[in-house]
């Protein structure tokens, strides 16, 4: 099975103050297309830092990371910026929607960024919003929508640019329960559908329905596991 | 496609602007005050440079004026000499002739002597202070006189000296309110002059700065000049709080026509000369309506930079007023900014994102400002009637400048005003852009 990312002795460190923070220490493992991986561990253990590498908003100090098979540890801004747009889908804890735009058009968003847009993406991200069951709220502002419908709408826009994998930021963090539970089965089912899905989070109940669970302490890996 | 995410961003940045609308409209009013000034200012100095090019026109482009001028009273020694003895000689006007057909042949289209002198004209018990002048028939096309009644004087009235003369609009109105004046007779000191004409109504021309007095074509009185000279003679007398004065003056001015406005510069330079020699104490000068226009050119072209300049710090202002909104605006959205970035904004989208936003206020204000521009005329039409009627007193005492004043709106300054508009958004959002293009993403995402 085809790679979707593959990441070797990846390590981040940070000065402060004349003190060097090693942040990650030298981290390395491969996820196949179609894998559902949660990332967890204490914090401190170095989990925001590969978050921010796996979604090339950051640069490694040593260490390579690969998309698919193309290395992208030592891109510059703007070719970064082109594969988060090209290459990667979003989900944030706080949803981290616009507020100034309605439920389609921040579906929409990834696509105007990618350059080249397509006369028929506005069916297209229509079809993404009734996949994630918001088929009737296409012109909603996201402060009309709950917690749920929100996190819903941005998991609908981080697969709008067909991303190579979906990478998420404690995506049920602030939701309850039950919510949870129905968020966590929209990602099961777009893995079903051969969606890759990296989430980052320290909740066990997460951890319990992914596929397989890499374990972080002290910016190294302590184990990895397949459920 | 490129026009299609232009419009995108476009409808973006107007969906933010209205998300704060007393915020965008007062940075908006900033614009629209500074940009409405440049227009009306200009209009006003465009307006005002527009009459006095008008007056200089009137004086022919391709003349050249020598008048005679009274010298300032030196006090004792003109109420000694009992006359005055100043001004242009008769024989000046022979020199000038002489001198410009000996340097450059063939480039005189007409030159006129004229004479003039304030005078009673009585018509049995009716009287009126009119100007006599003493001229010769080319006067009446070089000063855009026209007839209309009647004819104007002729070589044959001159030469020889005829008792006839050609009365203006107002003379012959005032003088004969009921009948038709032509051949009718009226009295100048002990002489009667028969009328052979009426010159239409003429516009009074202004003082041009200090060179030229105004003047009222309508209370005039032309006769030969000839017989100026033959009947009244060169001096005058005048009676003057008591005591009497006499000047004596050969002629009042000479005006030169020349065929071609090259030749102006080169001719006014021989006729300086010769005046300089002839009249070293300054009781004649040189008139050059050209060089007025030149220096009127640039005195409009000073004027309009003036008032750019102080019209531009009113538009500095308003700029600021933009930069400190789109500053509150970057920083208010700087997660906004973070989600942008993450799902793929280059800096530079980051970037035209806000130019856009601020280019947007700008431009709105300076659309509104043209649109105030426009109103210019009628504003200034209705404050003035406005006045006039709360308080004529006030309005007389008010410039004639003023008074008559009519705006034109130049059409480079809308021009002007609406790339000035665009320049000021792209410049005072240009900082407040790329402060936010150079946020860390990870930050950003991270702001409350």
């Amino acid at each position: 099975m085809s790679l979707a990312l593959r990441v070797e002795e990846l390590a981040k460190h940070y000065v402060l103050k004349s003190e060097t923070v090693r942040a990650l220490r030298g981290v390395s493992f491969d996820v196949p297309e179609g894998d559902y991986v949660a990332i967890m561990g204490p914090s401190g253990s170095g989990k925001s830092t590969l978050l921010n590498l796996l979604g090339c908003l950051d640069q490694p100090t040593s260490g390579n990371f690969f998309l698919r098979d193309v290395s992208i540890a030592q891109l510059n801004d703007n070719q970064r910026s082109e594969v988060r747009a090209a290459h990667i889908g979003f989900v944030f804890q706080s949803y981290n929607l616009i507020p100034q735009l309605t439920v389609v058009e921040n579906i929409e968003v990834p696509l105007y960024y990618q350059g080249n847009l397509a006369p028929d993406q506005r069916s297209y991200c229509k079809q993404l919003a009734e996949m994630v069951g918001l088929g009737d709220r296409l012109r909603h502002r996201p402060t009309q929508l709950s917690g749920g419908q929100q996190q819903r709408v941005a998991i609908a826009r981080s697969l709008a640019n067909n991303p190579y994998f979906i990478l998420a930021d404690e995506p049920t963090g602030n939701l309850d329960s039950a919510t949870t539970h129905d968020i966590l089965s929209l990602f099961e089912s777009l893995n079903e559908q051969g969606k890759t899905i990296v989430i980052v989070t320290h909740e066990d109940e997460v951890a319990s329905r992914v596929k397989r669970v890499i374990r972080l302490r002290d910016g190294e890996i302590d184990s990895d596991t397949r459920n | 496609m490129i026009l299609k995410r232009f419009f995108q961003t476009l409808r973006l940045g107007v969906y933010s602007l209205l998300l704060h609308k007393l915020r965008s409209g007062l940075a908006v009013l900033g614009i629209l005050i500074g940009i409405t000034a440049v227009i009306w200012l200009v209009a006003m100095g465009e307006g005002v440079s527009y009459q006095a090019q008008q007056q200089i026109k009137d004086l022919g482009a391709t003349n050249i004026i020598v008048r005679s001028v009274r010298p300032a009273q030196q006090g004792s020694s003109a109420s000694s000499g009992l006359f005055l003895e100043y001004g242009l000689l008769r024989e000046d006007f022979d020199l000038i002739v002489s001198n410009i057909r000996r340097a450059t042949s063939d480039v005189l289209e007409q030159i006129v002597p004229l004479r003039e002198i304030k005078k009673e004209a009585r018509r049995h018990d009716l009287n009126l202070d009119v100007r006599v002048v003493g001229c010769t028939p080319e006067y009446l096309d070089l000063n855009h006189l026209t007839i209309d009644r009647g004819r104007f004087l002729t070589d044959s009235d001159n030469n020889p000296p005829e008792n006839v003369a050609v009365l203006a609009a107002e003379a012959a109105k005032s003088l004969f309110p009921l009948e038709n004046p032509i051949n009718q007779t009226i009295q100048i000191d002990a002489d009667f002059y028969r009328i052979v004409g009426v010159t239409e109504d003429r516009d009074p021309t202004a003082a041009i700065g200090g060179s030229l007095d105004s003047q009222d074509y309508n209370l005039d009185v032309y006769i030969p000049l000839a017989t100026l000279r033959a009947r009244i003679g060169d001096m005058i007398f005048t009676s003057r709080s008591g005591s009497r004065e006499g000047e004596i003056v050969q002629l009042s001015q000479i005006t030169i026509g020349l065929k071609d406005l090259t030749y102006v510069d080169a001719i006014s330079e021989i006729v300086r000369k010769i005046v300089l020699e002839k009249h070293p104490n300054k009781d004649v000068k040189v008139i050059v309506p050209k060089e007025l226009l030149r220096q009127a050119a640039l005195l409009r072209m000073m004027f309009n930079v003036l008032l750019i300049l102080i019209a531009g710090i009113s538009l500095v202002v308003g700029g600021i007023g933009i930069m400190n909104i789109m500053l509150a605006t970057v920083t208010e959205r700087t997660r906004e900014i973070g989600i942008r970035r993450a799902l793929g904004a280059k800096r530079r989208n980051v970037i035209a994102q806000f130019l856009v936003e601020s280019v947007v206020l700008t431009g709105i204000g300076g659309g509104l400002g043209v649109a105030f521009g426009f109103l210019c005329k009628p504003t200034i039409n209705f404050a003035r009637d406005l006045v006039m009627e709360i308080s004529p007193e006030t309005a007389n005492t008010l410039p004639t400048t003023i008074l008559e004043l009519q705006p034109i709106i130049a059409p480079w300054s809308i021009i002007a005003s609406l790339l000035i508009s665009v320049g000021v958004g792209l410049i005072f959002g240009m900082y407040p852009a790329y402060r936010a293009a150079n946020m860390d993403p990870i930050e950003a995402l991270r702001h409350e």
